[in-house]
């Protein structure tokens, strides 16, 4: 069977599609999937340095797609998780060395050979979001819990119905229960009844991701990481395991929220 | 005078088709046709299809100019003409649409009830997204913040209306706006500009319309 092209995108910056994708692109790893990250943020490429594989870089995208270096040339194999791969952005070029069609062509020649291709998009609604989501068989937007993130998450949204990629999924990324139950913060309920799409997973804020984005090791490679649990579930999610959403939270605080999106989401 | 211009609504703004008669022809029929709509267009993009009419960088600069009275904003000129392609360059204006800008509402037929026009929304409209239309606007879906609607009659939504609707918005104020949940974060009808306060309690549906010259919100209640 073919592999399966995830593009992880969000709208707004900042809000964890880098931290999404690679610790997603680990943890199917870590299940014995063959993955390739694709870094589509060109001009601004972090998802190496995420994944600790920056100075492994020789070749990049628009060497492959410019043909002065074969494909295989251009993917980074990750020491730690041998079946993780990744073919990182250039960094002195811009999106408009790429092209859909690049990424289509491109994807097309990965999918035999893995079982998923994760491409991490860049910030916007530009040519780089169309060059990302060109290829996507899922398009997963991250979003946080907050108005103008949620604004640019249903923008994006709309987007990807109008050139018939949906239905989205969704990432709430850096919810904080205890905020959430003062009130001070959206819920997760709050996020999907304006975006009404399927949830795909809910990530705690949590300090180690930050340190381990620091050190270039995943964070789902933790075992203790809450954040890592919940991108381990995710990853579960995609394989087509029912992981219920309740279980990423231990605290309690948001059990009853998740409950009723559970219900709602059905997935 | 034939109109020699026709407009439509794209997903972006609005797309005026020039005809192939020449510039001058053609520039009185759209500021004309600007207008008389005026109001209805307010701060929309424009992109103006000039076919095969040649036009030079002035004559754009100049419509780009008249166009900002009306606060219509020109930013792209498409052209079989590479002349015309190369003075809209010049002036930075964009000389391609995507696929995505072009979608028009086209895929939206109008429906017609007792003679007036309306349009049919089978969906959520999301933020990014705004319809013009000179007729009804019917949601089955929900409206986000950041949606637009403006039309020339009523807005009726099946579901919660939270972005900009601007109804009657030719100047009919015998127009009226109702929503499962009227929360929008503006709403306009004919010249009235009304805000929504936050809501206490449990949504109602709601009708909004002018009485006295003011916005009111009721109930939405069939036997009244
Ligand atoms: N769940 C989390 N808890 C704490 N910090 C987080 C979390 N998710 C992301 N961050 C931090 O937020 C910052 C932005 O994350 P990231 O780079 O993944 O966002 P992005 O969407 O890829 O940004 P860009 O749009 O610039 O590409 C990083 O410093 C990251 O460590
Ligand atoms: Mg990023």
């Amino acid at each position: 069977m073919p592999g399966k092209v995830v593009t992880v995108t969000s709208g707004k910056g900042g809000v964890g599609k880098t931290t999404a994708t690679a610790n997603i692109a680990a943890a199917m790893a870590l299940k014995n999937q063959k993955v390739v990250c694709i870094d589509a943020d060109i001009g601004l490429r972090n998802l190496d340095v995420v994944l600790g594989l920056e100075n492994r870089i020789v070749y990049d995208l628009v060497d492959v797609i410019e043909g002065r270096c074969r494909l295989r040339q251009a993917m980074i194999r990750d020491k730690r998780l041998p079946e993780l791969y990744l073919i990182p952005a250039a960094q002195t070029r811009d999106k408009s060395a790429v092209s859909p069609s690049d990424m289509v062509r491109l994807c097309n020649e990965l999918k035999p050979e893995f079982d998923w291709v994760l491409i991490d998009s860049p910030a916007g609604i530009e040519r780089g979001f169309r060059n990302a989501i060109a290829a996507a068989d899922i398009i997963v937007v991250v979003t946080n819990p907050e108005v103008s993130a949620v604004r640019d998450a249903d923008r994006i949204i709309g987007l990807i119905e109008a050139e018939e990629k949906g239905p989205a999924q969704l990432i709430i990324n850096r919810i904080k229960p205890d905020m959430v139950k003062k009130g001070d913060m959206l819920s997760p309920d709050d996020v999907l009844e304006l975006l009404a799409v399927e949830l795909l997973g809910l990530i705690p804020e949590d300090e180690t991701v930050i340190t381990s984005t620091n050190r270039g090791v995943p964070v789902v490679i933790d075992g203790k990481s809450r954040a890592g649990r919940a991108f381990r579930n995710i990853s579960q999610r995609l394989l087509g395991e029912r992981v219920p959403f309740a279980s990423i939270e231990e605290s309690g605080g948001l059990f009853n929220q998740i409950g009723r999106i559970f219900r709602k989401g059905g997935g | 005078m034939l109109n020699t211009v026709t407009a439509k609504g794209i997903r972006e703004g609005i797309l005026f088709h020039l005809s192939d008669q020449n510039w001058e022809t053609n520039l009185q029929a759209l500021v004309r046709l600007v207008k008389d709509r005026q109001k209805f267009w307010r701060g929309a993009k424009v992109v103006l299809d000039t076919a095969n009419v040649e036009v030079t960088s002035d004559q754009l600069l100049s419509l780009k100019d008249e166009l900002s009275h009306y606060d219509l904003n020109l930013w792209a000129v498409l052209s079989e003409n590479s002349l015309t392609q190369q003075a809209a360059q010049f002036l930075g204006l964009a000389t391609r649409i995507s696929r995505l800008e072009k979608d028009t509402m086209a895929d939206f037929e109008p429906i017609y009830h007792q003679g007036e026009p309306a349009i049919f929304f089978n969906k959520t409209l999301r933020s990014g997204f705004r319809i013009e239309f000179d007729g009804n606007v019917i949601v089955y879906g929900d409206v986000n913040p950041g949606a637009e609607i403006i039309a020339s009659g009523s807005v009726l939504v099946w579901g919660k209306l939270r972005g900009l609707v601007h109804a009657g918005a030719l100047g009919n104020e015998a127009v009226v706006v109702c929503a499962l949940d009227l929360q929008p974060t503006q709403l306009r009808i004919a010249e009235q500009i009304a805000i929504t306060p936050k809501r206490h309690g449990k949504p109602q549906p709601e009708t909004a319309f002018i009485r006295d010259g003011k916005v009111i919100a009721e109930i939405w209640n069939y036997k009244g």
